[in-house]
């Protein structure tokens, strides 16, 4: 794949990295000379000094032909700018941009960026998993096909201890995938008679629009018992 | 009375206030830097607010919501072309007027829907006219 990064900062060149690692051909465009001089040292030639919104930049830089179209410059609007460029004049098929303030991610998905990034929710979501706010973890989300993975902890007061998989009412499309008991192997796909017990960490993947699906989930596996 | 919301209180934004405000439209204008607002003759007839216009919440404030037209007028290209489009697709402001320097940007989203001025454009145009003018 040929993909085009725009902005070279600290995540931008950890992405090269792993993309180059795996054998993709990239390239990265900043504005800035002394960051681009940064990628050389570390990564070898493979930047393109200018403005990453500019046409005739976008134009040497073979944007026509490119798979993927990053943006990740750490200001929105920049990302946004580039994303559309890159899109409407270059018909770059898929588009990522970074968001910094997560209240603009509905106008980048409105303006047809394909896939938006918010380094904001991702530290949360993480920062959720290690405290007990929540007893459910979104792990990933799928948004063109509302598929969500979810981690969720059976609490010890929960109705469903002691409960077997199918005697619980799991939401329609939905599968547990995973059982992880503490001093025991993991269940991969556990049989649907298999008892649930206090402390389990389970990893579902459910269909659904967020929102509900959550609840439904939670309703099901962590609601104390009456 | 015709309400307009302006962004970015510069040479252009200012006098296109105070012009429009004094042949009763109804205008507000929004910068991020109170020294830019201070641009504004004693006389203006509008509302001048601190606010970035590309915050949904500074828009409202500025009351956008139920404003005619929108006019993007910073000195940064990319911030005009995001506030211009929160403008169309999230408020539905009828008429969004957006400046664009890079000409080859600008028509990009002339096709994208925004009405697009270009200096460069409209400069080189008025230099090349007056000098063939004589």
């Amino acid at each position: 794949m040929y993909v085009i990064i725009v902005g070279s900062g600290r995540l931008s060149r950890s992405l090269a990295k792993a993309l180059l690692d795996e054998e993709h051909e990239v390239l990265i465009i900043d504005k800035d000379e002394a960051k681009v001089s940064a990628i050389e040292e570390e990564l070898g030639s493979i930047y393109l000094l200018g403005d990453g919104c500019e046409v005739d930049v976008l134009e040497e830089a073979g944007t026509d032909r490119a798979d993927v179209f990053i943006a990740v410059t750490g200001h929105d609007e920049d990302n946004l700018v580039a994303c559309q460029v890159a899109k409407h004049k270059f018909n770059v098929p898929r588009t990522i941009a970074q968001v910094t303030d997560t209240k603009n991610e509905h106008l980048f998905k409105m303006l047809e960026v394909d896939v938006t990034v918010t380094s904001f929710d991702i530290i949360l979501e993480h920062i959720k998993r290690e405290i007990p706010i929540h007893p459910l973890t979104r792990l990933a989300f799928f948004p063109d096909t509302e598929v969500e993975v979810v981690e969720l902890k059976i609490p010890s007061d929960a109705a469903s201890v002691n409960k077997r998989i199918d005697e619980l009412s799991l939401p329609s499309e939905s599968c547990v995938s995973l059982i992880v008991r503490s001093g025991e192997d993991a269940k991969i796909m556990p049989s649907s008679d298999f008892t649930l017990q206090a402390e389990d960490k389970l990893v579902i993947i459910a269909r659904g629009t967020q929102s509900d699906l959550e609840k439904n989930l939670c309703d099901t596996f962590t609601t104390p018992e009456k | 009375m015709m309400k307009v919301v302006i962004v970015g209180c510069g040479r252009v934004g200012a006098q296109l206030a105070t012009m429009l405000a004094a042949e009763n439209y109804d205008v507000t204008i929004l910068d991020i830097n109170p020294h830019s607002l201070s641009k504004l003759v004693p006389t203006f007839q509008g509302t001048a607010l601190l606010g970035d216009g590309t915050d949904e919440d500074s828009l409202r404030k500025a009351g956008i919501e139920g404003a005619e037209a929108f006019i993007a007028l910073t000195g940064e290209d990319n911030h005009n072309i995001m506030a211009a489009q929160i403008a169309k697709h999230i408020f539905k402001i009828p008429r969004v007027i957006c400046r664009i320097y890079d000409s080859q940007r600008g028509e990009i989203y002339q096709d994208l829907g925004l009405e697009t001025v270009s200096p460069t454009i409209t400069f080189v145009q008025s230099f090349k006219d007056k000098l063939q003018q004589g």
